[in-house]
Order: structure tokens, then sequence, then C-alpha cells
């Protein structure tokens, strides 16, 4: 029987978060838009007007394609694909797929500890189209052009990916990267990241790729795998039937969970691309438009260079650093949070110690927190300082880890400070030996029979005693204070 | 209000001898005498010239006219969008179409105080060399009315002619400028490509499209060249160069300078009497001190079928937003999306636009486009290149506008490759991108204009609109600048 090896290449869309939409100055930001409200007679197609692009949108993809080791093509060029529907308002979109800004590039991903790059084909800027909605009574359709014009980027991957799990981890690595470099909200399930499968298989060892199928609109990371997986399984019974794969579209089904035929190659339309005569052809090396130097500097440390640094820097472990800089401004709230803590730069070890109590915080509290309420870090009401405040007095023993929760929890609900909290509350632990000392001798005076039992030296009895005491304080007693004074009391009993 | 020109009016003006709502009166009655006949107008404002006209008339009172336009009534060619106007591009597609803003040029030429009095007739969507090819009829050459006035401009050039108004802004896709211009006797600019904003520009073919003025003398048009050129964020294909004052540079002697001179030119079919007229032109330029140098342009016999290859090509893409969906014609009846497309447009596109949407789609389609449009583009490059080598050792290139005067109305009708041919001299130039001037220099035997062309070195319409005017004024007293339009 012949063995086939899977072949799998993306085509990824995702939208630029500028400000202004690629062509005209209209809001990028439509989410609480009413329909059409984010438009003008440019992104309309209306009669006479004209494209001028987005200056911003422009950097940013030279911005993706350094992150990415691309390289910046000399000449690049917009042009036209022509085509009729009612979401398309000039009847073509603008792209700049024949002469891309970006050409070549990688992403390194890892599977199962195995690395391998991932070779980017190139990356090329478009507009957005419109949105249909089709409303479920009623013979109409209704156009809502609030997309129309938005920047997109087109990442197209070589075919390069084995597994379908290779092609979801891609996909994550490369959410991480541009929203590491603050372009793209890249958001599968809000649209704004999408991506269309290629995949085909072949003998192994034969070098000649199969014939390819394409799946489109790929929009949630489950649906990566699940649907590359089915079209896999299709393609091999097919196959394994000696019967041909046809080069078509498909399209994913979830409900039926399988992929059904969309459209064949002869069925394909013919887009007639020419280049956009409105605006002309930009050689970003001439100087003038472009400054390299500048986007040079706006290139962040990556998360994988941080994850890193984190492990290196703060002698956490892999899977922490992981966590930690899943999300760019988590791992900011993590760093921003040790900095305000004192004494965090009198030495490494301190800085190391201070920095694994910050991260257990974070990711058992914090995160736990937050993915109850549904959250992201940056809707979180406990700013950084607040938090380093709160740890501050836990390390000090002004409080206790107990209490310190309890506190962290009502300033997550509140947004207050743990200062008023503990004022209002009254939670300041006691520390001081007077008041601890005056509520042991109350405990062995009450618990005369375990006192005896500890003397016959039962020490389970000591314990019982301490939960005493921290009972009588209403958990405020600082527990290393009853310990020394119960354990001081006891012996001149 | 024939053969006055916006200097002289503008003296007046600022003598007050004269008031806008004087000058706009007697345009107007222009128009009331002679418009059904000649049909240079698709709308015409009387309301709006008139209050505009009353206020520019308080502000020469106050000493406070905006420009030296202020005050002058003006024709915009009908490609234009004008806010709150009805803009139809001589089409029934968009025969209710009010756009919500103004285009750059019509902005710049109200903001200076001009009075737009209407606005011009053309061919639909500038698709023509006549104005047969309006929804809105025929415009008549003021000169002959069996004839046309050229086009696309046809409307702009004969309105002029007839002094309907002092000028019009038009646009010159493969010479929709100058060659009406020639038709009708008066004085059209094309100016380089990106020295005047296209924004708001109905689109034909947008690689080739320029905006320029038409008037009674060169002089003239300096002054609107200098309010309607520059930089415009609104099109970025629009230069960021500093904009001369045109009308300051007119009267530099041309003595010791070098006009090229293209043989070529006069050995294919061009009229007799066209090439007695650059002949004599010639002298006239020699009796001033330039000297003639001729020059080749190997490729310029290509443009005609190279220009048709482009423009259609981009007009084909240009006309596809006309769906009937958001705005225009939209069918009364259809039966699912798709035939409202074919529906909407076929109703609401004419024979010329459909001809030149079959032809663009054609040549731009898989498997066709690397023979017909990349093709037409490497020898678009060599044409320019053509000019660029030119202009090394000329300053200027003198060249006929159209291979005749104006034809008879409908006598090439039924023959678009006929049609396609009155762009012969003028298609090259915006290829190659170059400014060209188009001015009168004869009158034929059958008391028909003839027009010459004068094409300038990229960015140079300074020098030539100094060539222009030195022509003119070495010629003011010949006896043709005395003939009289027939209406």
């Amino acid at each position: 029987m012949i063995k086939y090896e899977t072949v799998i290449g993306l085509e990824i869309h995702a939208q630029l978060k500028t400000e202004s939409k690629m062509f005209c100055s209209c809001d990028n930001y439509s989410v609480d838009a009413k329909p059409n409200e984010n438009t003008c007679p440019i992104c309309l197609g209306m009669p006479g007007t004209l494209p001028v692009p987005n200056k911003k949108a422009i950097e940013w993809v030279y911005l993706l394609g350094l992150a990415l080791n691309g390289k910046i093509a000399e000449k690049f060029n917009f042009e036209r694909k022509n085509y009729f529907y009612p979401d398309l308002p000039k009847a073509y979109q603008i792209t700049s797929s024949t002469k891309p800004p970006v050409i070549g590039g990688r992403v390194e991903i890892e599977t199962e500890g195995v690395i391998q790059n991932i070779r980017i084909n190139h990356i090329h800027l478009e507009e957005d189209a419109g949105k249909l909605i089709h409303p479920k009574l009623g013979e109409y359709s209704l156009v809502d052009l609030n997309r129309a014009g938005t920047p997109l980027l087109e990442i197209v991957t070589e075919p390069d990916m084995r597994a379908p799990r290779e092609a979801r981890i891609f996909m994550q690595d490369l959410r991480s990267i541009l929203r590491y470099l603050s372009i793209s909200d890249a958001n599968m399930e809000q649209g704004n990241l999408r991506c269309d499968a290629n995949i085909s298989l072949r003998p192994v060892g034969q070098k000649e790729l199969g014939t390819k199928v394409e799946i489109k609109n790929i929009n949630s990371f489950k649906m990566i795998e699940r649907a590359i997986e089915y079209e896999v399984e299709r393609q091999m019974e097919l196959l394994g039937e000696n019967k041909k794969v046809v080069q078509e579209t498909r399209g994913w089904d979830e409900s039926k969970g399988k992929t059904l035929g969309q459209r064949s190659k002869e069925e394909a339309n013919d887009y007639r691309y020419f280049p956009e005569p409105d605006i002309p052809p930009l050689e970003p090396y001439s100087g003038k438009e472009i400054d390299f130097d500048e986007i040079k500097a706006w290139l962040p440390e990556l998360q994988k260079e941080k994850s890193q640094r984190f492990i290196n820097e703060y002698n956490l472990s892999t899977q922490d650093a992981e966590i930690l800089t899943s999300d760019l401004e988590l791992s900011r709230y993590f760093e921003q949070t040790l900095e305000e803590l004192p004494d965090i730069t009198k030495n490494d070890e301190i800085k190391k110690q201070k920095a694994k109590k910050v991260s257990n915080w974070i990711i058992s509290e914090v995160l736990a927190k937050l993915n109850l309420a549904g959250i992201s870090i940056s809707d979180c009401k406990v700013n950084h300082k607040d938090l380093a405040e709160l740890l501050d007095k836990a390390d000090h023993g002004e409080i206790s880890g107990k209490i310190a929760k309890e506190i962290f929890a009502e300033m997550f609900e509140t947004g207050k400070n743990s200062e008023q909290i503990i004022k209002a509350k009254g939670l300041s632990q006691i520390s001081d030996t007077g008041a601890v000392k005056v509520m042991i001798t109350e405990v062995i005076k009450e618990n005369q029979g375990p006192v005896s039992d500890f003397k016959a030296g039962k020490e389970k009895a000591f314990g019982y005693l301490i939960g005493q005491v921290m009972a009588k304080s209403r958990g405020q007693a600082n527990p290393q204070v009853v310990n020394e004074i119960l354990k001081d009391l006891l012996d001149k009993e | 209000m024939a053969n006055r020109t916006i200097i002289e009016l503008n003296n007046k003006i600022e003598q007050k001898t004269i008031t806008p709502s004087q000058i706009l009166q007697e345009c107007s009655q222009e128009i009331d005498r002679a418009e059904d006949e000649l049909n240079a107008f698709v709308t015409v404002l009387p309301k709006e010239s008139l209050e505009a006209a009353k206020k520019s008339g308080k502000r020469a009172e106050l000493g406070k006219r905006l420009s030296k336009l202020d005050g002058i009534p003006v024709g915009i060619k009908d490609v234009f969008c004008t806010k709150g106007i009805r803009t139809t591009a001589s089409s029934k597609m968009l025969d209710d179409f009010i756009p919500i803003y103004d285009a750059t040029v019509v902005k710049k030429i109200t903001d200076a105080g001009a009075v737009m009095i209407g606005k011009n007739n053309c061919d639909a969507w500038a698709h023509g060399a006549s104005t047969e090819n309006s929804d809105y009829g025929v415009t008549k050459n003021p000169w002959d009315l069996s004839r046309v006035p050229g086009g696309s401009s046809g409307g702009s050039a004969a309105a002029v002619a007839a002094g309907e108004c002092l000028f019009s802004i038009g646009s010159d896709t493969g010479g929709s400028i100058r060659q009406p211009a020639g038709f009708c006797g008066v004085v059209g600019l094309k100016p380089t490509y990106g020295r005047v904003s296209r924004y708001g520009l109905i689109a034909m073919g947008s690689s080739l499209d320029c905006v320029g003025p038409i008037a009674m003398t060169t002089e003239d048009v300096a002054l609107i060249l200098e309010v309607i050129a520059g930089h415009d964020e609104k099109d970025a294909t629009s230069l960021n160069l500093p904009v001369p004052k045109y009308s300051d540079k007119l009267t530099k002697s041309i003595k010791g300078k070098k006009i090229g001179w293209v043989n070529e030119f006069y050995e294919t079919g061009l009229n007799d009497e066209i090439i007695k007229a650059l002949e004599a032109v010639r002298e006239v330029y020699a009796s001033l001190g330039a000297d003639f140098i001729e020059i080749k342009l190997p490729h310029a016999k290509y443009s005609i079928p190279v220009y048709y290859l482009i423009q259609p090509a981009e007009v084909s893409s240009n006309l596809g937003r006309y769906d009937g969906i958001k705005y225009g014609h939209s069918a009364a009846k259809s039966e699912n999306l798709i035939d409202h497309y074919f529906r909407s447009r076929d109703e609401g596109l004419g024979a010329e636009a459909k001809r030149r949407i079959m032809l663009g789609t054609f040549v731009l389609s898989a498997g066709y486009y690397d023979a017909y449009y990349k093709k037409a583009m490497q020898v678009r490059t060599l044409i320019k290149q053509d000019f660029e080598k030119a202009f090394e050792s000329v300053d200027i290139i003198l060249a006929p506008v159209a291979p005749t005067t104006a034809f008879k109305i409908g006598e090439k009708v039924d023959n678009p490759l006929q049609m396609y041919l009155a762009d012969v001299f003028t298609a090259m130039v915006n290829l190659s991108g170059n400014p060209a001037l188009s001015l009168p220099c004869a009158f034929d035997k059958q008391k028909l204009p003839i027009g010459m062309q004068l094409i300038g070195k990229h960015f140079e319409e300074e020098t030539v609109l100094n060539f222009g005017h030195q022509y003119e004024k070495a010629t003011e007293k010949v006896v043709w600048r005395n003939n009289k339009t027939v209406i």
C-alpha cells in the first residue's frame, strides 16, 4: 500500500488595526458602529473618487516583513482584482499579490519538541470588502460597507506544513507575532484573523505536489485542525480507492463536521488583474517616504524571545514563562508588578525569588479570576501598582497570605486598592507581640487538655492550639509570631 | 460675449466698468439664444449662477476679489462631480446622480470665485471624438451647425467659442480637450499627467486622464492653470511640485529656442490645408527667431493601437461600479442579482461603453493579458522614451491636433475605427504624459478652424504657454482672427 504525505500551505488574512481605512480617512474601528456609518464617497466607490494609500498600513507590512525575516521588495505596486459582488463597491478590490511589498520570510514553530521553519512566500496588502446580511424573513439582502476598505494583510506560506497540528501551531504563533507587533487584534473568532488552507497528498518520497484542494474561510483554531484532518482523510480515501482528487475550493461545514465542494477550477473567476493606475508604485528604498530606521526601532521583543528571557532572567519554569508571555499585556503586567516591588534591584537572587512569587500570584490568582470573568488583562481593574502593594504587604507580614487573597478578590471586583480595603475591614495582621500574647494565654487557659497532650509529646496538639489562636484573632494574627510565642509560653507552663 | 477674454473682463471688473452679474447676464442671453441649436450644456444653472455672480459682485465692490477668475462664468464638463448638482457623464446611467462632493478642480475654480453657469455636454463617459455619443444629444459646431464640435469635451469647446461662458474645464484622455478646441477654434490645454488633481473626475482611463482648461486665449489658459494646478492629497498621482505663475512667463522671447518638427506626421493621410497651415506656423516661429530641428518619434505610429488597448482595459474596470445597486440607473425588473446587473448595465450603458468594456475585458483576460495589455504597456514605455529622447535636443514639439477639421454630424458614427483615428496626433501625448496645448492657427476653405499642437517637456507647461502666447501675439492681426461663428 502506498504511504502518503500530507502537504499544507496557508493563506492568512489579518485585519490591520490602523486608525483609518486603507484608502480613505474613515474610522477603521466599526465594532460599535451602525451599518454604513463608517463610510465615505471613497470607500463607497462613488464616481470620480480616488484611493490614497494609508502610510501606516504600509509601514506595518514592512514591520511584519522585518519581524519574519522577509525581504523588502524594491518596488511595490498595488493592482486591481476585478469582479462583481454587492459587497465590493468599486467592482474591483485593490490588492498587491503580483508585486507584493514583502517577499520570503519564515516562522519557526515547535511541535512536540521539534523545531521547524515554515517559509513565507510573500506578504501583501489589500482592502477588505463589505458585509452582506441576509435577513431570515424577506426576499432581500442588506449591504453594510463599514468593513469595506479595511486594510488587510495577506500572508502566504510555502507548502511547508505536514500535519493539521502544525497548521494550528503556525497560526497560533503568527497570531502572537501580530499581537506583539500591535498591528492586528488577530482574533479569529471576531474575524480579524482568518485563513484558507491548501491541502494535497503525495506518495512519500515524491517531489511533485499532488492536486490541491483549498478550504476557504477558516475562522477558529479548533476549525483549522478539524477541517484539515477531515480533508486529509477524505483525500486519503479517494486515493485509496484509486480515484482522483479534483482541484477545487471547499468550505467547512461546522454542523456536519465535513468539507463541502464550492467551486471547481473550471468555474474559477478570471479576475483580470492589472496594475492600479490610481496609485503610483512605491520604491521603499528611494528614501523619501519610508524610514526603515524608524520601523526597525518599532520591532519589539517577540513572544519566544521574551519567554526565553523570563526563563533566564527570572528563573521561571518554561511553562510559567509561556503562560505569562502568551499575552503581551500579561507579560507587561508581570514585569511592571515586579518592578514596583521594593528591594527588587538589590541582587539577582532577590529578584528571582520575588519574580517567582509574582508569577505564582498572577498565574494562580489573577489569571484564574480573569478566566472566570471571561475578560483579558487589559480590562482588569487591579493595576500593577496596586497588585505590587498587596504582594508587598503580604511579604512583610502585614497581612497573611490567606487574607491577601481575600483582599485581592475584592480589589478585582471593585477596583479599590488594598489599603482602602484593609482599613475599611480592619484586616491588618496582628504582629503586635503583646496582643498575641494575651490571646495565647487565654487559649492555654481554655485548652488544658491539649496542652497536657503536647507536654506528653503529642506534636499534633501544637497545631490544634495554633488553630485556636488564629480563630480567636479571626485569622489576623501573624502565624509566625503566634508560633514563636506559643512555643515560648508552653515551655514556661 | 464671444471673442472676449478673462483678462479683459477681469480688468473691467477691477475698474468697476462691468459687474459679474452683467457678465453673467450676457452669457445667459447667449445661452437662451443659442442653446436650443447648439446643445453645449446638459444642465444649465440659472439660479445658482445668479447667486454666485451677486456674491462675486459684492466682493468686487469691497475690493475683496478672490482671484482674476472671480465673477467669470465657467462651464464644467459633465464628467466632473459637482456637489448637489446633477452629474451625468452624459450617460443615462447617471441621469439622476447627484454627488455629495465636488471634484477638486471644481472646488478650486469656485473657491477662486468663478461663476458656474452649467454642466457641458460631452460624449458619454468621455468616450468619443464628436459628442455624438452623448445620451443628451449631439453638440453642434458653432462654425458650422452641420458639423461636430469634436469630443469628448465638445460641449466645453462649443460653449466657449459661442460665448456662452468664458472658459470651461474639460478632461483629456486621448485628445478630448485639444481636438474639440481645434475643431472650435479655441485654446485648450492638456497639462502634464499629475499636474492637476483628478479627484472627482469620473474616471475613463485612469493612467491617461488629464484635467485642463478650454478658453479663448493662451493668456486665459495660463490664468486658469495657476488656479487649478497643484498637489492634492486626495489624488495620489498628483505631484507635489510648486505651481509657477504661468501668466508672468508668457512674454519671454523664444529667440534661439528649438522646435521639434516630425516629418512623418505630414506623410500619411493628413489634409493638405492642415499641412499648409502648419508650414505657415513654422514660418511664424522662424520669424520669431526659433530654430526648427527635425526629430523622430519612431514608436508614435503605434500610439492608436496601444491607446486602444490600455484605455479600454482601464475603462472596463472603471465602469464596473455602475451596477444599479447603490446609485445610478437600476433596472425596474430583474430575476436575481446577476440578472439585475445585466439589465441595469444593458439599459444604462450605450453601445460605445459596451464596446470598450468588451475590448478591455478581453485584453485583460487570463491568457491574453501578456499579448495585449502587457505588450501595450511595453510599447507605451517606448513611446515615452521617444519623447524623452526628442526633448534632449528640442524645447518643444510642433504637431497637428487632428488629421481633419470638424467633420459632418453622422459622418463617422457607424465606423468606430475612423472615429478612433481622430486621436492619432493627441493620444500619443496621453501615453507619454507630456503637456500639450491646442490653439487655432488657420481656417480652411470651408471656414472651419485648424488647430496646431505644442507639446512640451514634463511639467513645463510654462514653455508650452510661452510658445502659444508668442504665436498669438505674432499673428494678432491676421485676417482669420476676425472670423465670426455662425450662431
